[in-house]
């Protein structure tokens, strides 16, 4: 029970708000040491985490040329796109965003959306733009919100479509796992399949929720703005 | 054979350049312990590669991620002023060039799938062009250098150094967040090899109803859900769950269809994803890209999904396994 201790750490530490890379380091140290291993086999499985963690730290190559294209204007020049389509709100745009993520999730196409890679040049300014241009001038609150719904969009197309693919390492892990575990022969076939139903629920569900944040929005904004005219009317 | 060391190589390269420039920007007032952090990542992503073939001891690499962290975690890392372009200057140069700012930016993706669905299959001499395995990451990182050729290309931009500096304020603005996901592996790693999972999973038989084919489905959904909170991932979650509750009641016991159980077990461990900082690279990185105040924000934004699905993982799989 006394590893357990290192979850605790962790739970207290996120719920305190303390710096999350310290809160993990102890955390590690904690379970490591009450778990049985010496020193230096914490050390080293801190640096064998690292080096075999690498690839999660990789979009960091896309960086330069996303900053260069900023500088450039290219998320003011997403914001302009978007009002062109008068008929595409926020939560419809966001939407066709979800589906395409999780179509693209379940061809095996991973990393061709990413917060990196789409969400922050593109997407983000994109669901921005449309909201501005039905609702005027977003508040801090509202400039949040569609941006944290932009991320959620990207995160449940991926999670509820690549379990489609037959490839991706979720289904090989659970038919290796199950295969050598248990002396049985899964196919990755039928594992996929069984990711279907709850795929279209994620849709779904995700999708009618990012359509009522355009009313959400809607009505936070109509508050925020009216109270602005009137100030000015009061002064003439 | 294009291999995906050399990529980490290139990353680490990038960060050390990248920290260089850290050491003499004087508008930050914390540049020496930003630039120590960043090169350390930068020097433990190249030292790395000897790591994992084993021919360099791990522990002074785990060493300096514990100053990483703790560099980070006391607050020796900052950042400088930004040295961009104006407001007014971006809408006059997106005005200039249009929708010709989209070529660069959709060349990642497009690049990335044309490794992923063509160039993975092409090999030379009888090596595959890329490396096996890797293909996404190699994807990525070609999608990437080629997207910045072709922007400073179009943009007539001669000077390396700019995008670097436009990546490095980026960088700056992630701060610690940026190595939050490497560090939770780790952790994930530490938990398993310490028997966190057995603990939990010994837990999980003790709450298991007798006699209830609904509830078990319910506590294997849900109890996949939690771990892969506690863990930061479904995947740490899923031998423990599924060798506790999974394969000996709903499998054996309940003669469930195991493709069924399995795949949907899965998913509930999904839902779990969606709302752990644990899961930092999809959660506590995009609010930090996205420059968000509160770092929970797409945790908020997903948090009612996760529970509905969680709900729809319990019904689906009480409904078709059985």
């Amino acid at each position: 029970m006394l590893v357990l201790l290192g979850v605790l750490v962790v739970v207290i530490g996120f719920a305190t708000r303390r710096n999350p890379l310290l809160v993990v380091g102890v955390a590690g140290i904690v379970t490591g040491l009450l778990g049985g291993l010496s020193p230096r086999e914490v050390l080293a499985a801190f640096g064998d985490g690292f080096a075999s963690s690498r690839a999660v730290t990789i979009f960091a190559i896309t960086l330069p040329v996303i900053g260069l294209l900023e500088r450039y204007g290219l998320q003011e020049q997403a914001r302009s796109l978007i009002a062109r389509f008068t008929k595409l709100t926020t939560g419809r745009f966001l939407a066709l965003y979800l589906l395409l993520r999780q179509v693209t999730a379940a061809l095996g196409l991973v990393s061709v959306c990413g917060p990196a890679q789409t969400v922050r040049p593109l997407v983000a300014p994109m669901a921005e733009g449309a909201a501005e241009r039905a609702h005027g001038p977003l508040t801090d609150k509202a400039r949040e919100k569609v941006r944290s719904f932009s991320a959620s969009a990207d995160n449940v197309g991926l999670f509820f479509g690549e379990d489609v693919f037959l490839a991706v390492g979720s289904i090989l892990l659970i038919t290796g796992f199950v295969n050598t575990t248990y002396d049985t022969h899964l196919e990755p076939l039928h594992l996929a399949l069984w990711a279907i139903p709850t795929a279209i629920c994620a849709f779904v569900v995700h999708g009618w929720r990012l359509l009522r944040l355009d009313r959400q929005l809607e009505r936070e904004l109509l508050t925020a703005n009216a109270t602005q005219p009137t100030a000015t009317e009061a002064v003439k | 054979m294009i291999k995906a060391e050399w990529f980490y190589w290139l990353v680490g390269a990038i960060f050390l350049v990248m920290a260089a420039q850290m050491v003499t920007d004087r508008s930050n007032p914390k540049r020496l312990g930003t630039a120590a952090f960043w090169g350390l990542i930068g020097a433990g992503f190249v030292y790395s590669s000897w790591v994992v073939d084993h021919r360099a001891p791990a522990e002074p690499l785990g060493a300096a991620v514990l100053a990483m962290a703790a560099l980070a975690g006391f607050g020796f890392t900052g950042r400088g002023t930004v040295r961009t372009t104006t407001g007014a200057e971006r809408a006059a140069s997106a005005a200039r060039l249009g929708n010709r700012l989209f070529v660069p930016a959709l060349t990642i993706p497009l690049v990335a799938m044309a490794c992923a669905v063509g160039v993975k299959k092409l090999s030379i001499g009888g090596e595959p062009v890329l490396q096996k395995g890797s293909e996404t990451i190699l994807g990525l990182g070609i999608g990437a250098i080629t997207a910045l050729v072709v922007g400073m290309v179009m943009l007539r931009e001669k000077r390396i150094a700019t995008p670097v500096h436009a990546g490095r304020s980026m960088l700056e603005a992630m701060g610690w967040a940026m190595l939050l996901p490497q560090m939770l592996a780790t952790l994930g790693t530490i938990f398993s090899v310490s028997g966190v999972g057995e603990e939990v999973g010994e837990l999980t038989t003790k709450a298991l109803p007798e006699d209830s084919l609904y509830l078990a489905v319910a506590v294997y959904c849900i109890g996949m859900f939690l771990f892969t909170v506690i863990m930061g991932n479904a995947f740490a979650a899923f031998p423990v769950m599924t060798a506790a509750v999974g394969w000996p009641v709903l499998i054996e016991q309940a003669d469930g269809n195991a493709a069924a159980v399995l795949a949907i077990g899965m998913l509930a461990g999904f839902c779990g994803t969606l709302v752990t900082p644990m899961a930092a690279n999809f959660n506590i990185v995009p609010a930090a890209l996205l420059e968000l105040k509160d770092q929970y924000g797409p945790i908020k934004a997903q948090l009612p999904t996760a529970v509905i699905l969680l709900g729809c993982n319990i019904a689906i799989m009480s409904v078709v396994a059985f």
